[in-house]
């Protein structure tokens, strides 16, 4: 056994470690690592700049103008990427989309939209979820008729992420209520000025405007924006479900946190002392720092097995648990070592040319808003109790 | 022995129940909570003339309460409607210490909602320990002046008075300063409500009790508010209950209620066993309050931190177990989930209260 990098990939993390530290913009870190909101043209910006770089696609192969690394190099960029608080690239576009039209699209639509993806043309936002279909996806109604060039679309869908920037949205249509619900789905590709489209945002509980309910009406959508067959939508979504999700855990993000963490609670004090001293916060850091030890050589071997060409199963699943609770713990930590400072409703004073009070030590000031808003990430893509039904039923069999 | 509340006392829920549901539409509260003065002071006037506060000061003080299960039981029905009145820091937490050092007019205004005290305790980095004072008050007899920073003081915009921990060479003392005196700057709070930052820089005060009593009284206050805080959170982890059970009840995925999966009814089941717990731990506390010495301080840290750690669980599991909606403004949970985590940031988190509880426990 051999827990390290070779040579080669160590090299190669230094590589990206010192590009990214002169390329990164500071503004757009700082905001990262403050967890102020990030708005759609700091997104752009750092996009522009990986897509110059030719890095923007490295999860794609080099066939479509990806940077063909295997899963051991996409994942210590991915890390150096999460750690250096780079924005996160958005998953919708060259993630989800990208590798289904990669395998099922036609060669206009790849032609067309992948590098639209990449310079910016096209924000993707992702049209699974609607208001009755949540964790059961395949009761999804959002109905598509044909009708002569075009498909006549109505419905609604719902917590779509970032919906208000995009461009162009994927989705998931019914195109036929015979047999099993999952044979009745279609795949489309939709232009989000289309007339009968309309956007609402959804406010969650930390104030946050992420999410959104669109709504379409008699929305005409060409066939040609059809990916792949009709009625074989649920096979392509669960494709892009399970395509490579070896980062799902998130490691360096968590490691990024659990650093300013440790900071946090050797500058807040009780009675003179600091609070990285307190036996019991220690402990509750602690504990979280060894499942995150643990966690990181969970992922390294689930890495080692793809690069050998194994697709990840089951493991997948187990990574996504491990990962975001991980992320919450984190965030309820960082919460309590402000004490009574995280009362206090100030994201502002993160920014620059803030003049109100400053309650909580800076960069912290919108501490209990991460908390609440980390909530969602054990309840979307697949929440934790459907990841663990995947889990039994794969392992167990039942 | 018998686990019922007085005749009095369920009367006097069954009034708040029936103001609040008539009157006290959530959305209105979310909305004053995130402006100023970050409650409604009708509401705050209409509950004190439903004895709301006078149930919170005994008969001498001119109230017809006051005792620990008269503080429980209005919490909890405030709790149960997510009121967010300055109840508790407005009255309950100053009118006492005021009533101890002799200012009968002003606790009579409590009593009556026309007068608002603001207790400023805590200072930047206490992280809970109300002993931490830096603030010094300089003088003697009558005249003092205290300078120093307090934090996370709630409601103090529009007090009618400030009540300052300070040291002084004989300890910590309380002292009254008046609103014009102090500088503050103020702002929204997570759940919805005000607090401020305030500096003192020579503030005229004048002594409540005696010089060097003063952390004896923040002790007694902080043992008033842990019960509030405890009760109101049971109330409110009641309503979360109510909503979660009916949720799963009625919402559907599979083609069937979510509630009739196992995963899902044996973490409800869970959090409703710790429902009971955290309302033993009140009942506890509540009966604590006619206690004294170390009895009574390890029962109120035993409750907080129950509280702190029940009201995590439940505030968590319930946003989990509701799936998206449960993580939208427009949905009522995510407001009770919020207050209810808040409250471990008020008068000592759970870590805090259990490190206390083994401390006294030493001791004893
Ligand atoms: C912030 C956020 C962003 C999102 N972004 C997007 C997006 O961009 N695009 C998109 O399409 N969707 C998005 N989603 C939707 C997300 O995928 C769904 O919320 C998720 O699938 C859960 O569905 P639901 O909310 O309807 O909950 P439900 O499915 O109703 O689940 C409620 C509860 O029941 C549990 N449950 C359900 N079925 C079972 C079962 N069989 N066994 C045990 N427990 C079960 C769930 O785990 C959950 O705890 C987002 C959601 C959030 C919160």
């Amino acid at each position: 056994m051999d827990l390290n990098f070779t040579q080669e990939e160590l090299a190669f993390r230094d590589e990206v470690r010192s590009w990214i530290r002169e390329n990164l913009p500071e503004d757009i870190a700082t905001k990262v690592r403050h967890d102020a909101p990030l708005s759609k043209d700091d997104m752009l910006k750092w996009q522009l700049i990986l897509h110059d770089k030719g890095w923007l696609t490295y999860s794609w192969p080099a066939e479509f103008g990806g940077t063909g690394w295997g899963p051991v190099k996409q994942f210590i960029f991915e890390e150096e990427m999460a750690y250096a608080c780079a924005p996160r690239i958005l998953p919708f576009g060259l993630r989800m989309l990208g590798p289904v039209l990669m395998k099922f699209g036609s060669k206009e639509q790849q032609d067309y939209y992948l590098p639209r993806m990449c310079d910016g043309t096209h924000w993707w936002c992702q049209g699974y979820s609607e208001p009755g279909a949540g964790s059961d996806l395949a009761s999804l109604k959002t109905a598509a008729v044909r009708d002569g060039d075009h498909y006549i679309v109505n419905g609604q869908k719902t917590w779509t992420t970032l919906g208000q920037h995009a461009d162009m949205i994927f989705c998931l249509v019914r195109t036929s209520t015979e047999g099993k619900p999952q044979e009745g789905i279609s795949f489309l590709l939709i232009d989000m000025k289309t007339p009968g489209i309309e956007v609402r945002p959804i406010q969650t509980i930390d104030g946050g405007r992420e999410v959104n309910e669109v709504w379409f009406t008699d929305v005409k959508v060409p066939v040609e924006n059809l990916v792949g067959e009709e009625n074989r939508g649920w096979t392509y979504a669960k494709y892009l479900l399970t395509h490579e999700r070896t980062n799902i855990a998130g490691v360096g993000k968590s490691n990024q946190e659990l650093d300013r963490l440790k900071e946090l609670a050797a500058s807040q004090k009780r009675g003179g002392k600091p609070l990285s001293e307190d036996p019991y916060f220690a402990a509750r850091m602690a504990k979280v720092e060894i499942d995150l030890m643990n966690m990181e050589i969970t992922n390294l071997r689930v890495l080692a097995q793809a690069e050998a060409g194994g697709a990840p199963g089951p493991e997948s699943s187990m990574l996504k648990i491990l990962g975001t609770e991980i992320e919450q713990e984190l965030t309820d930590l960082t919460r309590r070592a402000l004490g009574s400072s995280a009362r206090a409703l100030t994201p502002e004073a993160n920014e620059t040319g803030y003049n109100g009070p400053h309650v909580a030590p800076e960069g912290f000031n919108n501490a209990s808003a991460v908390y609440f808003n980390h909530r969602k990430t054990t309840i979307y893509g697949g929440s934790n109790e459907i990841q663990k039904n995947i889990i039994t039923k794969m392992i167990v069999g039942l | 022995m018998d686990f019922t509340h007085t005749e009095t006392r369920r009367m006097l829920a069954d009034t708040i129940d029936r103001y609040l549901r008539d009157k006290y539409p959530l959305a209105a509260r979310v909305e004053a909570g995130n402006a100023e003065p970050g409650y409604q002071p009708a509401h705050y006037e209409g509950m004190a003339e439903l004895g709301v506060i006078a149930a919170l000061f005994p008969e001498d003080q001119g109230g017809f309460g006051g005792e620990g299960f008269d503080i429980a039981v209005v919490f909890e029905e405030l709790g149960k409607r997510l009121v967010n009145e300055p109840v508790m820091d407005s009255a309950l937490i100053p009118g006492p210490i005021l009533a101890a050092a002799g200012q009968s007019d002003a606790v009579e205004n409590i009593i009556a909602g026309a007068a608002r005290y603001a207790l400023a305790a805590e200072e930047p980095q206490a992280l809970y320990d109300l002993d931490h004072v830096e603030t010094t008050a300089e003088g003697a007899g009558d005249s003092f002046t205290l300078t120093g920073t307090k934090t996370v003081v709630k409601y103090a915009g529009g007090c009618d008075g400030f009540i300052v921990s300070a040291r002084t060479d004989k300890g910590i003392a309380l002292f009254l300063v008046a609103p014009g005196d102090v500088a503050l700057r103020s702002y929204t709070t997570v759940e919805g409500g005000r607090a401020s930052e305030i500096t003192l820089d020579g503030a005229p005060g004048t002594l409540l009790g005696e010089d060097g009593a003063g952390a004896a009284m923040l002790q007694d206050a902080a043992d008033r508010a842990i019960l509030a805080l405890s009760a109101e959170a049971l109330g409110i982890m009641q309503t979360i209950r109510e909503m979660t059970i009916e949720y799963l009840r009625t919402r559907k995925q599979f083609g069937v209620p979510i509630g009739k999966f196992q995963a899902l009814q044996h973490r409800t089941a869970e959090m409703l066993l710790e429902i009971e717990q955290a309302r033993s731990a009140v009942i506890n506390a509540s009966n604590a309050m006619g206690l004294s010495g170390a009895e009574r301080a390890r029962i109120m840290a035993a409750t907080k931190y129950s509280i702190g750690r029940i009201g995590r669980l439940v505030a968590e599991e319930s946003i989990q177990m509701h799936g998206g909606i449960g993580m939208t403004w427009e949905y009522d949970l995510g407001h009770y989930a919020k207050r209810l985590i808040m409250i471990d940031h008020e008068w000592g988190d759970q870590d805090f209260h259990l490190a206390r509880f083994v401390e006294l426990g030493k001791a004893a």
